[in-house]
């Protein structure tokens, strides 16, 4: 799983001593209100690239930072509707164009009785949109990812908030993001390395 | 147990019910969940997994035998066709409705109680549906021509007929096995990440990290996720009622009495979620006790699957005697001997352990003593799952070994080949599902984090709850709230 770069990284440390580049600070919060309002400040700090990672979804926090909604409905949507179109052009072409099949002298074609097929062909292709697609959109699988080498950040899947401020954030500068992670109520602030 | 147990099934509205109990935080509910997973392997699961195994190792064997020597090793004739095989495959597919029920229907009506057993309930019903899809595929007889059913090219140049029903049936099980188990997997996407962060061994981070897919639990992602999730709800819902009404289709489409009938469809989704409910409590009552989780599926868990067991029941219940009634009211010659016939024919005692096992068993859970008794609803649910296969033998078989002429009419024997296979499905569904208990999150702990008060923004602080966040139903994933939209902007 570990990716290529960072087997090289751990392995053979001396070969190439490339320092170390901050990519992120990241501060801890113990809970779901001090992670909550450390949003709100990071947001009017004016911060465009960061996030709040969190062991289960939160409520609002999605209004607080920010975030635009989704287009995945949307893809959802024209996969569902490529799924009908898709399910009845396929029986049309396999029992009433390429192969006419005279059964009890019912019509070759008829609405009716492909609507079962459509239908699941419908949602078949919306399931697999909705799941590639939230993947896609997320840009996940992503296998390797500077924040999953801190030992302190493995708690982000049981009962820790983290809020991580990126270094390419065009008003990211170190001082200044440590001491607002502090302010916000950051246990622990600690830097992101790769 | 020592502590304090809490009764949480209470019935008053106005009070929040704790669906977490033993004063649980977040940590522990993780380390409670996870331990299935991490803890060394227990004498009593290496026990019961080589029983299941086993019973797998004897399907395998029928199996070869099957195919090794022909379909009369089954007591398979002329008029019963169909026999055993879909009888079984009717109610292993049925089975498999619960946990789609669990997931995406009781999701939409906000049902919080589900996150404590909504995974066992998934994972059953993809086993469930895994047994299932192997019935009609060894039942073609040639196995190896069952890639026949799709609409493959192929050297005889033929196309498979879309007004068939059983074409239908092959479209909406293999549709929903894909939906079941890609609603699954992205459930545990997060739980995964959570044993991937938590595991020591190599093999284990390693494999756990290939499964997670690099969750980092990021807000952005989960924004995504969850209208995934919401998608994915909408999306099954339609699909589960369509699934078992397909299966009805190839019954109700026919012109045999006793099958051509109209209210084929919802019965059968009826009798679907009835025995579906029936085998996840039979399985979640050991489960709980077994596996320490008796502080997240807490009695109130149990107590209201046993008002869906009793629900659906009534259903069937009331199917059952519209069936009856309709056989009389119709005047139709057939249709009242084959009704005649069900209840004191060769086989009435079909009829009759159908009868006491889906009609009156689940009137015991009327009374809130024997829902809250474990023991109890455990021996209902057991009558359920006896009850909905004995439902489908009854429909099979009596039907089609008397139809319209007596000239045509044929009794029905099972072969021990028939019995072996029906038991060696069984192993296969629970070698399935014990390995699934050994090495995957066997409880959504995200999910159930996020119903827990702790998870709440302004826990704590009632002065500045939203009148949304006071309410007993609260959701914290809830969409469109104009409390939230509100806190935000600059």
């Amino acid at each position: 799983m570990n990716s290529r770069v960072e087997h090289h990284a751990h392995d053979i440390p001396s070969a190439e001593p490339q320092p170390a580049e901050l990519v992120a600070l990241m501060g801890e919060f113990k809970d779901v209100d001090s992670v909550f309002s450390a949003a709100e400040k990071v947001r009017h700090a004016g911060f465009r690239r960061w996030d709040v990672h969190t062991p289960f979804p939160i409520h609002g926090i999605d209004a607080v930072m920010g975030t635009r909604p989704t287009v995945l409905p949307w893809l959802v949507l024209a996969a569902g509707l490529f799924g009908a179109a898709g399910g009845i052009a396929l029986q049309w072409y396999c029992n009433a164009y390429d192969y006419a099949f005279p059964i009890s002298g019912k019509p070759f074609w008829s609405l009716p009785a492909n609507i079962p097929v459509a239908f699941e062909c419908t949602i078949l292709c919306a399931v697999l949109m909705s799941v590639f697609g939230m993947l896609g959109l997320c840009r996940l699988p992503t296998h390797y990812n500077p924040l999953l080498k801190s030992e302190r950040f493995r708690r982000v899947t049981n009962d820790r908030f983290f809020v991580v401020l990126d270094a390419t954030d065009p008003v990211f500068e170190e001082q200044s993001a440590e001491q607002l992670l502090r302010n916000a109520g950051a246990k622990y602030v600690e830097r992101v390395e790769d | 147990m020592t502590a304090i147990e809490i009764d949480n099934t209470y019935d008053d509205p106005t009070k929040r019910t704790p669906l977490v109990l033993g004063g649980k935080d977040f940590t522990a509910v993780t380390d409670a969940v996870c331990n299935v997973a991490e803890r060394p392997t227990t004498l009593g699961w290496k026990i019961a997994f080589a029983v299941a195994l086993s019973f797998l190792g004897l399907l395998g064997a029928c199996i070869l035998y099957l195919v090794t020597t022909g379909v009369g090793v089954w007591g398979n004739n002329q008029p019963v066709s169909w026999g055993f095989p879909i009888v079984n495959f009717v109610f292993w597919v049925g089975i498999g409705h619960a946990g789609t029920l669990i997931s995406a229907i009781l999701f939409l009506f906000r049902q919080n109680w589900r996150t404590g057993i909504n995974r066992f309930a998934e994972a059953m019903t993809i086993f469930a549906v895994i047994c299932a899809a192997m019935f009609p595929g060894i039942h073609v007889g040639r196995p190896w021509l069952a890639y026949w059913l799709f609409p493959i090219p192929n050297q005889m140049q033929m196309w498979p007929q879309f007004r068939s029903p059983l074409l239908w049936d092959v479209f909406a099980v293999s549709t929903y096995a894909t939906a079941s188990v890609l609603f699954w997997y992205v459930g545990m996407i997060p739980d995964l990440a959570t044993l991937r962060d938590r595991s020591t061994g190599k093999v284990r981070q390693i494999l756990y990290g290939i499964f997670s897919l690099g969750w980092t639990g990021s807000s952005r992602h989960w924004h995504r996720y969850e209208r995934a999730y919401l998608l994915l709800s909408a999306l099954c819902t339609p699909l589960v009622l369509s699934v078992h009404s397909v299966v009805s289709f190839d019954f109700a489409t026919s012109q045999l009495p006793g099958w051509h009938t109209t209210i084929f469809p919802p019965y059968f989704v009826a009798g679907a979620v009835y025995g579906g409910f029936a085998m996840v409590l039979n399985l979640i009552i050991p489960a709980r006790a077994f596996f320490g989780l008796k502080d997240i599926i807490t009695p109130r868990h149990i107590e209201n699957c046993a008002k869906i067991l009793l629900a659906t029941g009534l259903i069937v219940a009331y199917s059952y005697s519209m069936e009856f009634w309709t056989a009389w009211y119709s005047g139709n010659h057939y249709e009242r001997f084959t009704f005649w016939n069900r209840a004191f024919g060769p086989y009435a005692w079909s009829c009759w352990v159908m009868l006491w096992c889906n009609a009156m068993s689940p009137q015991f859970m009327w009374s809130k003593r024997l829902r809250k008794s474990m023991v109890a609803v455990f021996i209902c649910a057991t009558f359920g799952n006896i009850g909905m296969w004995f439902e489908r033998f009854e429909i099979i078989i009596t039907s089609l070994t008397r139809d319209f002429l007596p000239t045509n009419w044929w009794p029905f024997h099972p072969t021990l080949i028939d019995i072996a296979m029906l038991a060696g499905s069984f192993g296969l569904f629970f070698t399935l599902f014990l390995l699934f208990c050994r090495f995957l999150p066997v409880v959504a702990m995200a999910e159930v984090k996020s119903i827990m008060p702790q998870a709440h923004p302004h826990h704590g602080h009632p002065e500045l709850q939203t009148p949304d966040e006071r309410r007993t139903d609260y959701r914290p994933d809830e969409v469109g709230d104009p409390d939230a939209a509100a806190l935000g902007v600059p």
